[in-house]
């Protein structure tokens, strides 16, 4: 397995230029091209805080999640990384079929391509975002931690992408499945509200959620400026990297099975 | 010389996952507890057993077989891109492999774009492709075209590019699967050139390919797959051969089914169609010619049989064999007014050669009881193909005793791809100062 990883390595050079051919890809032939990385979160964002703030207003004001725009803001865009990569995974094996059946390299390359040019989309909002935080006047000392969390959300979503991508191959259900479990996971992690304002008994049940301690990460270093949930940011350190194995070493174990099955 | 490729004892399962596909699903795997368990297949499909074989540094080995007789999965494992179950693939040098052209193009990005991903991910590093690039262009012609959207170039160009990257890889071995059976023939000339200089580089390539004279004209040696296993191993002209027999082989049992099966459809006989048909043997042209048997039976023609030189029934010739129409005929009392005919058609419904004994001025004298009626062909002088036979009894005027319409097929092999209808007798002659060499007799 370390043997794979360091092939992988090897491969960067693909990686690399796949992750760009994705992105060029992607907005080759529309107008506004790679403003759609820009337009889209912000859209998605107005969205939510037109609903949340005349639909169904809740008194947020006095709940710590003031202002909400940003406070969404800061929660979406990591979200968005996640469950993209996570449906675009389940799929992207049986898409990139014919090179698995037809040219020789590490299979991986491919889920890993999705996290990683879902990644790229993530940074390209971060403009928004900052421009935000300046606006509001955020900007604090606690930024220092967002790369961390980012690091957590990278290695957990790798290994969470890898399995499902191995998984699809075998059982194709998995990709009608998994749209749904997102939806369920969504609102199971602390996007459009916050993790403090949740009764402690319904809190116990979001802790055994990974996605939740890494939102809170995010809403503490960018949002509230308070690290107060260092110490289960500290736990998803060893449970990242183990969903990272657990998903590296399934989707090795099916490796051999893929040129045959997809 | 060393070896390139060694292969041994190599066998190739695939798995077919028959009872989950029925009505298990990931929700009763896991409610079960036995997803692992489930990801287990049932049932098993040998691809390769037991295939063994080495392959030269420097030389060119073809590897022949009828389709699903497990050559492409051979390739893919010899590739690396699948993994046999048992058995060892040794393969020295870099290795390139042509499987399907342009396989890793995608269709959004510019032709540049997907030469640098192509390159890459055939294993070649970004400078090397940098090195090459001019020389990848100019191969595929694709100079004016290069930074268009692949989606936007002809198939051709497509191919074009996808050999261009992968021919450039410049591997120690080259596998090519059947890859030259696309594309327009200077594309294809252009490729067996640069095949042939791969040649002479003293690189090793190994070929898979259904173009039985290109295996005749390049290969330095031949394997023949059929049913998952080696047949055959050698001199290439041999293997083909041999290879030959085997389809006329198969063919012949294909033939003589059809048959049984057409002249069974059609035994009960059917009187009332008699009267709406005259009889004569018509070239009628084509695709409306069904198969069909009709007469009034006072004279049957109960066998009809190709037979060869030994006097024995086939149904697959060589053209310039000699071959015997056979039919056995018998009639219910005696009759004195009969006409026997043949004609040939080929597979366009074209009637390549009719005639009857009336038309060649027999006077009919008398038929009562069995006997046998012969049409010799001294030399089959007929293109390959399929081809039908109709075979009739009738009487002068043209009412029908028996007819038998396209109920009867056989095939003609032929080593030289000639074209037409007819075939006459011929031979080649030069003087003066035409020279011409022969061609290589097997």
């Amino acid at each position: 397995m370390l043997q794979n990883l360091l092939t992988l390595f090897r491969y960067r050079v693909l990686i690399q230029s796949l992750v760009v051919r994705e992105l060029k890809a992607r907005y080759r032939g529309s107008v506004l091209g790679f403003f759609w990385s820009f337009i889209n979160p912000l859209l998605q964002l107005l969205i939510y805080w037109f609903v949340f703030t005349y639909i169904l207003p809740t008194g947020r004001e006095v709940m710590g999640m003031s202002p909400y725009a940003l406070f969404l803001f800061t929660g979406i865009l990591p979200w968005t990384w996640f469950s993209s990569s996570v449906l675009e995974s389940a799929s992207v094996l049986m898409t990139g079929g014919n090179l698995i059946r037809k040219i020789l390299f590490p299979a991986e390359v491919l889920p890993i391509v999705v996290v990683l040019s879902n990644l790229v989309h993530f940074f390209l909002g971060l403009p928004i975002l900052l421009a935000f935080l300046v606006f509001y006047g955020k900007i604090q000392l606690s930024l220092l931690a967002f790369p961390a969390v980012v690091l957590l959300q990278l290695v957990f979503t790798l290994g969470v992408c890898l399995f499902i991508s191995a998984l699809a191959v075998h059982f194709r259900d998995v990709s009608n499945i998994i749209a749904n479990v997102i939806m369920l996971w969504f609102f199971g992690s602390p996007v459009i509200y916050s993790y403090l304002n949740v009764p402690p008994s319904i809190q116990r049940f979001l802790n055994y959620n990974p996605m939740t301690h890494i939102l809170v990460g995010y809403h503490q270093s960018l949002f509230t400026g308070s690290l107060g949930h260092w110490p289960w940011l500290l736990v998803m350190v060893p449970a990242s990297v183990f969903t990272f194995l657990v998903g590296y070493t399934f989707f090795d174990r099916l490796r051999e099975t893929f040129a045959d099955e997809v | 010389m060393g070896i390139a490729i060694q292969v041994s004892d190599l066998t190739k399962i695939y798995q077919r996952y028959s009872h989950r596909k029925q009505f298990r699903t990931l929700k009763s795997a896991l409610l079960r507890g036995s997803l692992l368990q489930e990801l287990k297949p049932d049932e098993r499909f040998p691809a390769l057993e037991g295939v063994t074989f080495n392959v030269r540094e420097g030389s060119t080995f073809a590897v022949i077989g009828r389709n699903g007789s497990g050559k492409s999965t051979l390739l893919k494992v010899i590739a690396g891109i699948s993994k046999p179950n048992s058995g060892t693939v040794k393969v020295n040098g870099r290795i390139s492999a042509l499987i399907e052209l342009g396989a890793g193009f995608h269709p959004e990005i510019t032709g540049r774009e997907n030469v640098f991903i192509n390159g890459i991910m055939l294993g070649l590093t970004k400078k090397e492709i940098e090195e090459r690039y001019d020389e990848i262009v100019a191969f595929a012609e694709l100079e004016d075209f290069i930074e268009a959207p692949v989606k936007t170039y002809s198939s051709g160009m497509y191919m074009r590019l996808g050999f261009a990257v992968a021919i450039h890889v410049n591997p120690d071995v080259l596998l090519i699967d059947e890859v030259l059976a696309v594309g327009d023939e200077a594309f294809v000339h252009k490729c067996l050139d640069k095949i042939s200089e791969f040649r002479r580089r003293g690189k090793t390539i190994l070929l898979v390919t259904h173009s039985l004279g290109l295996v005749e004209k390049i290969a330095d040696e031949a394997l023949w797959i059929d049913r998952s296993r080696v047949q055959m191993r050698g001199d290439p002209k041999k293997v083909v051969d041999a290879y030959l027999a085997q389809v006329a082989k198969h063919e012949e049992q294909a033939l003589t089914a059809a048959e049984a099966q057409a002249v069974l459809e059609f035994e009960a006989p059917r009187s009332d169609e008699g009267g709406d048909n005259n009889g004569e043997i018509e070239p009628t042209s084509a695709f409306a010619r069904e198969r069909g048997r009709w007469g009034s039976r006072e004279v049957e023609i109960q066998e009809v049989s190709f037979l060869d030189a030994a006097g024995s029934a086939r149904h697959v010739f060589a053209t310039g064999e000699p071959v015997v129409i056979r039919l056995k005929v018998s009639s219910t009392g005696t009759i004195e007014d009969f006409v026997f005919g043949v004609a040939i058609f080929n597979a366009d419904g074209i009637c390549c050669y009719g005639t009857n004994t009336h038309l060649e001025e027999f006077t009919p004298v008398r038929l009562s009881g069995a006997g046998e009626v012969r049409f010799v062909i001294p030399e089959l002088q007929l293109i390959e193909g399929t081809y039908f036979l109709d075979v009739a009894a009738h009487q002068r005027d043209g009412y029908p005793f028996d007819y038998h319409r396209a109920l009867h097929q056989f095939r003609v092999q032929s080593k030289v791809k000639d074209v037409g209808v007819y075939r006459p007798h011929h031979r080649w002659e030069f003087t003066g100062n035409v020279r011409l060499d022969p061609p290589r007799t097997p």
